[in-house]
Order: structure tokens, then sequence, then C-alpha cells
């Protein structure tokens, strides 16, 4: 009966297989402790904990509009389902309250939960694992002097197989890699500041690299080319951005300062909090430190003589192509000049956004241009001085189509040139309207 | 509830935090200088200014304002005496008035992004209000003779 055996063998195979994979899965609980009294905590600590969770952003996934901050509940769309941010307030109950040191730093490095669980890469401890122990301890003690709340967010949308979350000790052992970023000694001290911020906490890969299938983010050359995100489209940081002029180092700085670069662009959708909340308590030389990274990373430029943008400048508005865009240009008189006019002849004012070498016009994906025009601008996030209304309710998907190619094929391409049209403008625009009603929809449920 | 700066005076709407602003302006605090034209942000008659930025009101919600300062053709200069204002009276700018409050508020933002403003400039800068009297050359005239004004008055 050899077909007997080959199958007691075989199926001897997969449950080992299975019992090994369980095993490997296998995470310990880590035991819950009393919650550490406020008072048990430095205030410089506490304060040093207010800066690094800046960075990190935490506030800005773990808080959610209705909500108390850190108490989570806002909703992140995957490819895989809806997850929503947990509490990460002192709450016994519901959020990280009975959670000691150790199993907070494990959680951030490792990816697991103190009750063992493995934790989805929604949350970015794949950035995380590079931040020093101390500087995760600090954070530790000011999420754990914080307000606790009693309150759970909505249950994850997540679909099967991936809501059980033991099968992502298989997506980390494909992709997740636990040895932390070291330093590189052939670079400058602030260089390897730069990294340690933006490959650590400030988690900027994260939205700025593109993903695979299962949700990891692509490596080698793939890094920082840019992605799609919530309906945004996070430029490519290896300098890849189209734009006729490239960022200088002190674009980059001015623009991660103040959240705008008088050339290319203002902070806006999910890059405006992580500006005028995240960056904006951090120091002038660790913005400094990222904005050197960034640059090499880009190979920029310093910066950028104003003969040269001016030549820049004056060298686009390639003549219009396309019906649509001719269509565009008479809206974008009518409706947009007033505020996006420079004099020709001069380096463009900050408040007055140029965008003929602007990163959301220039780039491969015209999503972000289209959200701008429909949603605005808006205080209180990105830089305090720029604002735009919204024309969701005035423009329709095909005037806001014939604005994009305007402005994509003809106002910001160099004569001679051809920038390579963008596909189905008005579908896009109208798959993102429905994207922002049901990210609306989220919000009003998690608030409940 | 959300509050803000109008003219000076703190306020604080009552109205929904998507109500456009102009509505909060006009019929909630009785500033009615200030126009509905197209109500699509595409005809410049409703421009005020938000942190000192023109901008189209009928567009802009309530809450996109909150904590903002708002000035409106009411708070342009006092008692009506901003050179802008007085320049319109000088080369008799308007003809029905109605895009005017507008039209002035508009052109205050663009005085103060480009001192000098050349044909171009305001060609360009003042080509989101419309007026349907046709008196774009009149409003041209008082923009230069205001920004004449305000040169001189500087140097002195």
């Amino acid at each position: 009966m050899k077909w007997r055996r080959a199958l007691l063998a075989g199926s001897a195979t997969v449950v080992l297989g299975v019992l090994g994979f369980l095993a490997y899965a296998y995470e310990s609980p880590i035991d819950p402790v009393d919650r550490p009294s406020a008072d048990s905590f430095a205030p410089e600590l506490v304060e040093k904990g207010r800066i690094l969770a800046a960075a990190g952003d935490c506030e800005t996934c773990h808080s959610a509009p209705g909500r108390p901050r850190f108490s989570g509940g806002l909703g992140l769309p995957t490819p895989f389902g809806v997850l929503y941010t947990t509490n990460i307030t002192p709450d016994p109950q519901y959020g990280i309250g009975r959670w000691s040191k150790e199993a907070f730093r494990r959680a951030m490095r490792e990816g697991v939960r103190r009750d063992g669980a493995h934790l989805y890469p929604g949350f970015p401890y794949t950035a995380y694992k590079n931040v020093t122990e101390s500087d995760i301890d600090a954070i530790y003690a000011y999420l754990m002097t914080q307000e606790p709340v009693a309150m759970d967010p909505p249950e994850n949308g997540i679909i099967f197989p991936f809501n059980y979350r033991f099968f992502q000790a298989g997506w980390k052992l494909l992709f997740f890699d636990p040895a932390p970023l070291t330093v590189d000694p052939s670079k400058s001290k602030q260089w390897n500041r730069g990294a340690y911020l933006a490959e650590g906490l400030g988690h900027c890969s994260a939205c700025h690299s593109p993903r695979n299938l299962l949700g990891a983010e692509k490596q080698g050359g793939d890094r920082y080319t840019g992605a799609l995100v919530e309906g945004w489209y996070a430029p490519a940081l290896n300098g890849d951005t189209g734009s006729p002029l490239p960022w200088s180092k002190d674009e980059l700085y001015s623009y991660l300062r103040t959240g705008a670069s008088p050339l290319h662009g203002v902070a806006a959708g999910p890059m405006a909090p992580v500006i005028s909340d995240g960056l904006a308590q951090q120091s002038d030389a660790d913005i400094e430190a990222l904005a050197t990274y960034f640059a090499d990373l880009a190979d920029a430029p310093e910066q950028v003589d104003e003969q040269t943008i001016v030549e820049a400048l004056q060298s686009t508005r390639a003549p219009s192509l396309s019906e649509l865009a001719s269509r565009g240009k008479t809206l974008f008189e009518a409706g947009c000049i007033a505020c996006h006019y420079n004099e020709p002849d001069k380096a463009p004012n900050i408040l007055r956004p140029e965008l003929a070498l602007n990163t959301a016009v220039t780039g491969p994906n015209p999503s972000t241009l289209i959200q701008a025009i429909l949603n605005g601008v808006n205080k209180p996030h990105g830089h305090p001085d720029i604002f735009m209304p919204g024309y969701a309710s005035s423009l329709t998907d095909e005037d806001i189509a014939a604005i994009a190619a305007y402005l994509h094929e003809t106002y910001a391409t160099p004569i001679g040139a051809i920038s390579p049209a963008w596909a189905d403008l008005a579908g896009t625009t109208k798959a993102l309207r429905t994207e922002n009603t049901e990210k609306q929809h989220r919000q009003a449920e998690a608030a409940q | 509830m959300i509050g803000f700066m109008l003219n000076g005076q703190k306020v604080e709407s009552k109205l929904p935090p998507d109500t456009p602003l102009l509505w909060a302006i006009r019929d909630e605090f009785n500033h009615t200088g200030t126009k509905f034209g197209c109500g699509i942000g595409f005809c410049g008659a409703c421009t005020v200014h938000v942190d000192g930025r023109a901008v189209r009101s009928c567009i802009t919600t309530l809450e996109m304002v909150e904590g903002a300062i708002v000035t409106t053709i009411e708070g342009l200069g006092a008692s009506g005496q901003h050179p802008l204002q007085k320049a319109w009276i000088n080369v008799q700018a308007p003809q029905c008035g109605y895009c005017q409050s507008g039209q002035i508020m508009q052109a205050a933002a663009l005085l103060v992004d480009f001192p000098d403003p050349t044909d171009n400039d305001i060609a360009h800068a003042m080509n989101g209000n419309l007026c349907r009297c046709m008196a774009y050359y009149r409003i041209r005239d008082a923009i230069k003779l205001a920004a004449s004004e305000i040169n001189r008055s500087k140097e002195a």
C-alpha cells in the first residue's frame, strides 16, 4: 500500500510544518504590570518623550476626529481591509496601562503585542526597530503620563486569512529583518542623524516607498520611488519627481521646517500633520539633518540660484496639445491664477504657490493635485499662512480633469518636451471623491 | 461654534461648520458689503481676506477659518480711507458697483504682493474678478493710482 504510506508521510509533513510554524509564530505574553504612576517618570524624560513621540507621528495615527488624543480609532484602509489604530493611552483595560517597559520595547521593535499577538505592519515597527532603547523608553514615559481614555477602537475589518494574527509571523519571516540600522562611517555625523530620524521614528518610507502585493515596502532601487497613500501621492524622494528643476537641500529644509517649498509645493493631505504636529517639535539641527539625508539620497544640489529658477520657469508652458488641456487653461485663468500667479522674471512668492515646478503637478500620478483642488489646502495643518478653499462642490469631475490636464501637459512642461498625459483624470477624480466620502463616514463612525 | 476675528472683532458663528463663510459674514454678522455672485468661486464678488490673503468666501467653509483673521470691505480702511478706496472714487471706477468690494479686496492683496504692479501683473491677479459693466480699464487705473500713493507715503 504504497500510496497510503505516501499519504501518511505527506500528512505528517504538513502537520509538522503547521506545528513548526505555530511554534515559530508563538510569542510569549509579557506579564501585565500595575500602571506606573505618572510621577515615577522624571519630567525631563517625559518631555524628551513628547518630542520623540511627535517625531514618530504617534498622535497622527492613534487619534481620530471626535476622539481624545491617543485613544486610536483612525481607520487605515489597506488592500486587506480597514485597520483601526489602537488606544495607546495608559488605560489599564483599553489602552497600554498594564504594559511594562519591556512589552512596549518589544511592540516598537518587533511588532508584538503585550499578550504575544503579532501586530500588523500598518504599525511601522519595521522602521521603529531602528529607534534606540533610550528613545523608546522616553516615549514610554511620555505615553504613560497621558490621560487614560476608556475607549475601544472599532473592530478591524481585515479579511480572511489575514485576520489571523499568527500568519503575521510568516510575513515577518519573508519581509522583516529585525537588525537595526547601523552608522555609516563613510557619511557625516549629520547625515547619520538624518538617517536615524528618517528610517526610525520618522518612518518616511512607510508612505514614500511603494509596497508589494503583501503590503511590504519594496527594497533596493524601488525604495523611495513614491507611492499612492490614502488617495494622495507621496512623491519620490530619490530625486525622480519629474520637475524641470530638482529639489535642493535648502528647499528640503524649508519644506520640512515650514511646510512649504517656494518652488515645489506645500504640505497637504497626510503630509500636513507630519510637518505641523511632528516636525514642528523637532530642533532646527534635526530638520537640517533630515534635509542632508534626503538631499544626498536624491543627489540634490545645495541650493538653486534665482537666475536658474527664472530660466526654468520661463522654459515651461509648452503649447497646449489636447482639447481637455485647452479647456483647463480657460478654467485655470478664471479660477486659479488670481492666487497662482508670479512675476515671470523673479523667483516665486511662497504665498502664491508656483505650479510650474510643483511636484504634485509634474509627478507621475495626479491624485495629490486633484485632492488639493477638491479639498483645498487647509488650516490648521501644513504651512500656517497658506490657505486654499476646496472646489469639490463648485467644479465637476470633468472641470477638475481639464485643469489637471492643462497644468500637467502644458503649464509645467518645458517647451519642446512632452509630459506623458495622465490617464482617465475624470474617473480618478470621481474615485477620489468616493474615497473621501468613505473616509468621512469611517471617521464619523469611529467618533461615536 | 466656530470662532474667528471679523474686522477686528472676535465673533462666534452658530452656523454649521460646512456653511460658506460668506453667509456668516452677511446674514449672521450683517456685514453686507461682501456680495454673492456665482457661488462657485469663479467671479470674485465675494472676495475677503483670510489672514491677509484674498479668498473667495462663497466656497470657504467656516471650519476652514477657525481662529483666522477675516477682513471684509468694511474692515479694510477706517471710514473708507484706504488708498484703494480713495483711488476708486478719484477715477470713478465703479459703474453698477456690485463687484467692487470684491475687486478692491483682491486689489488690496495684489498690492501687498506686487507693490509696483505691471499691467500684466494686474491682468493676471485680477483675472478672476469679473465686472459685467466692463469697468476693467478704470479698475486698472485705480490700482495704479493707489499703488503710487502707497509707495509715496512709504518714501515720505
